[in-house]
């Protein structure tokens, strides 16, 4: 029996499909994490093997504490100021008390503490829901525990919104563009549609810089390596008592607060 | 057989333009959100999923409904549902259709739609969701198309429709499953992280759906020369009866679970929607109207005598219909976001450009529903005046 040209064909492009296609289509399935960009990053480079931050709300002081490091953040990442404020873009903003630590606040706490606001922002979870939940892996975690946004995967469905337990992601509910300040050219300014949110500064981490909150924060933000028992967040958190929003629900976030007290520890 | 949906009397083709005429509004204003994005609805950066969603999630589930009479009918052999079977096949395809274009509208990307295929993502239950909701779109075309086209010819169906068939019955139960696991698996989310979502999905749906189908029967009846069966509609009534029985007994199970263990975030939602708070509670009212229409349905369809009269029984489907499209159609979803992760209130309700285009894929979907049935009732209208096959 000859093989004529039909099932040549036929026989051709199956093999295609199961030889070569098949193999990178089980790749996609089946890699859970995806590969950040990953280039060779330049020596001065900031690496961890995961990313943490404290916040010791005791450094906090007058409003301006606040302002610096929210403009920080919001001017270098062309975060837009929108009028509507259902459809509020923010990467780092502030929350009383009893907000960020909802069912968790203490009635009975002084009332400087009860009355103060509180830096929030993405928690960088070691075991992320956003990502879990993703249908695109457009939100995805890198190596570093940086969970991170391509916003020309993002298909707009905002599952991860849903799924975010700490109300971290923003949507582009309209074009922000023009609502940009002063655009900063050196970063992306998103289009409408897409999911947004801290990225903890992978930016300059690149280049060799500590995330641009941490830097404005004038110590009051702390940011390392949290597997490192050396660093500086690994120090803090050994001696002084610090709290985490919703740690009861699994996601390992990676933000400590330290509230109150004690300016020598 | 498609043919047949292009000759109709004057009110058919006056039903189809009015279809049409809603679409063309609801296109009309899909372009503008498409053009400045989904802000023109009232979704906000705390209820970040509204009416589309909600509307998808009520929509799968009479979807999924339609195995409530192929049970019947080819597992157990119930005779009676032979007429009607291709009803609720058909109701099928136009519920999904409208369940793609519900997520199609939600997307803020609507052009990259095909990420969801080009990086495949097992993890995420909108994955799933997307392989559920389509192969059920295609079991029932098939099996619809076929096996009507079979009848028509006066033949059994060919016997390689019969596995599909069975196939059918699982995956309609996993459309709804998979659905109900998009809200249940998501930390944080109190009022959707419960065991019992993907049942109460079901039991809702097995009440709303058919509820839908005892109306369409009816109204098939009345306007064409096909009759579905006195018989066959008094069955699926008492199917609508023990599924809102089991719905409504599932929200008790929520309500107790929330309200004797006392923990806040298990009875906020549940308070935003049925009492309000913090003074606000826009959804109140629409709440208490599916509460009320679920129990005025329950006595009438508990009551055999009023159950089998066709006037009460069709003011019951009604109230199920309405009562599960409010809870699940809006309140399950919107309540799920209310308060947000700061327990802090933000109200929704959907703006007129989000309402206008909420229609136009209704409309969408009873054109499709129309022309499946047309073509089905011309066959039936046909075939019925022929002896019966043994």
């Amino acid at each position: 029996m000859s093989v004529n040209r039909r099932d040549f064909l036929k026989y051709a492009g199956l093999s295609t499909i199961l030889g070569l296609g098949g193999v990178s289509v089980i790749d996609k399935l089946f890699r859970s994490e995806a590969e950040a960009a990953v280039f060779n990053p330049i020596p001065e480079a900031l690496s961890a093997e995961r990313w943490a931050m404290v916040i010791d709300m005791s450094k906090f002081k007058t409003a301006d504490d606040y302002n610096r490091v929210i403009n920080a953040c919001h001017s270098i990442h062309n975060v837009p100021e929108l009028e509507n404020e259902k459809h509020e873009i923010k990467w780092i903003w502030t929350e009383k008390y009893e907000n960020t630590f909802p069912h968790q606040s203490d009635e009975y706490i002084n009332e400087s503490i009860k009355h103060q606001p509180f830096m929030v922002f993405c928690n960088h979870c070691a075991n992320p829901p956003c990502v879990r939940v993703c249908p695109t892996k457009a939100t995805f975690k890198r190596k570093d525990g940086i969970v991170m946004m391509d916003y020309h995967r993002c298909i707009g469905c905002r599952f991860c919104m849903a799924a975010c337990p700490f109300g971290a992601r923003s949507f582009n509910w309209e074009d922000p563009r023009p609502f940009i300040k002063n655009k900063n050219l050196d970063f992306p300014t998103r289009t409408k549609g897409v999911v947004e949110k801290c990225n903890f500064c992978a930016e300059r981490l690149a280049k060799g810089l500590k995330p641009a909150c941490v830097e404005a924060s004038g110590g009051a933000l702390v940011f390392g390596d949290l597997q490192n028992p050396d660093s500086e967040v690994r120090r803090i958190l050994s001696s002084r008592y610090a709290i985490r929003r919703k740690p009861e629900l699994g996601t390992g976030p990676s933000l400590y607060y330290i509230i109150g007290g004690n300016e020598h520890a | 057989m498609l043919e047949k949906a292009l000759a109709g009397r004057g009110s058919y083709r006056g039903w189809i333009l009015f279809l049409l005429a809603v679409i063309g509004v609801g296109f009309i204003f899909y372009l503008r959100q498409f053009s400045e994005g989904l802000g023109i609805t009232g979704m906000s950066r705390d209820v970040s999923w509204g009416l589309y969603i909600s509307q998808f999630t009520f929509l799968v589930g009479v979807a999924a409904s339609a195995v409530m009479l192929v049970i019947p009918y080819y597992l157990h052999d119930y005779k009676k549902f032979g007429k009607i079977v291709i009803l609720g096949e058909f109701l099928a395809v136009a519920s999904v259709a409208m369940c793609v274009l519900f997520i199609f509208v939600d997307l803020g990307q609507p052009k990259r739609i095909f990420n969801v295929i080009l990086h495949p993502t097992p993890s995420s239950i909108l994955f799933w969701d997307m392989i559920v909701l389509n192969g059920y779109l295609f079991l029932n075309i098939v099996i619809g198309w076929t096996t009507l086209g079979a009848d028509r010819k006066g033949v059994p169906p060919p016997a390689w429709v019969k596995p599909l068939i069975y196939l059918s019955i699982p995956w309609a139960i996993s459309i709804h499953t998979v659905t109900a696991f998009l809200y249940a698996g998501l930390p944080g989310r109190h009022f959707w992280l419960t065991a019992i979502m993907a049942a109460r999905f079901l039991a809702s749906a097995f009440a709303a759906g058919p509820a839908l189908l005892i109306l369409l029967c009816l109204i098939v009846r009345k306007y064409t020369k096909f009759d579905p069966g006195k018989e066959a509609i008094q069955a699926v009534g008492k199917i609508v009866t023990y599924a809102m029985i089991a719905n409504v007994f599932f929200l008790g199970l929520e309500l107790f679970t929330a309200f004797y263990s006392q923990i806040p975030g298990h009875m906020l939602s549940f308070e935003y929607l049925y009492v309000g708070l913090d003074g606000l509670g826009k959804l109140v009212p629409l709440m208490w109207t599916s509460a009320i229409l679920a129990v005025v349905a329950l006595i009438i369809l508990i009551n055999p005598k009023m159950r089998k009269k066709e006037g009460t029984l069709v003011l019951a489907c009604l109230a199920v219909f309405i009562s599960l499209w409010i809870d699940k159609g809006f309140g399950l979803v919107i309540g799920g976001f209310v308060p947000n992760p700061f327990d802090r209130i933000t109200e929704y309700f959907p703006t007129l450009p989000e309402v206008l285009i909420s229609l136009g894929i209704w409309a969408v979907g009873f054109l499709i529903l129309t022309i499946l049935y047309k073509v089905a009732v011309a066959v039936k209208e046909e075939t019925s005046s022929w002896p019966e096959l043994h």
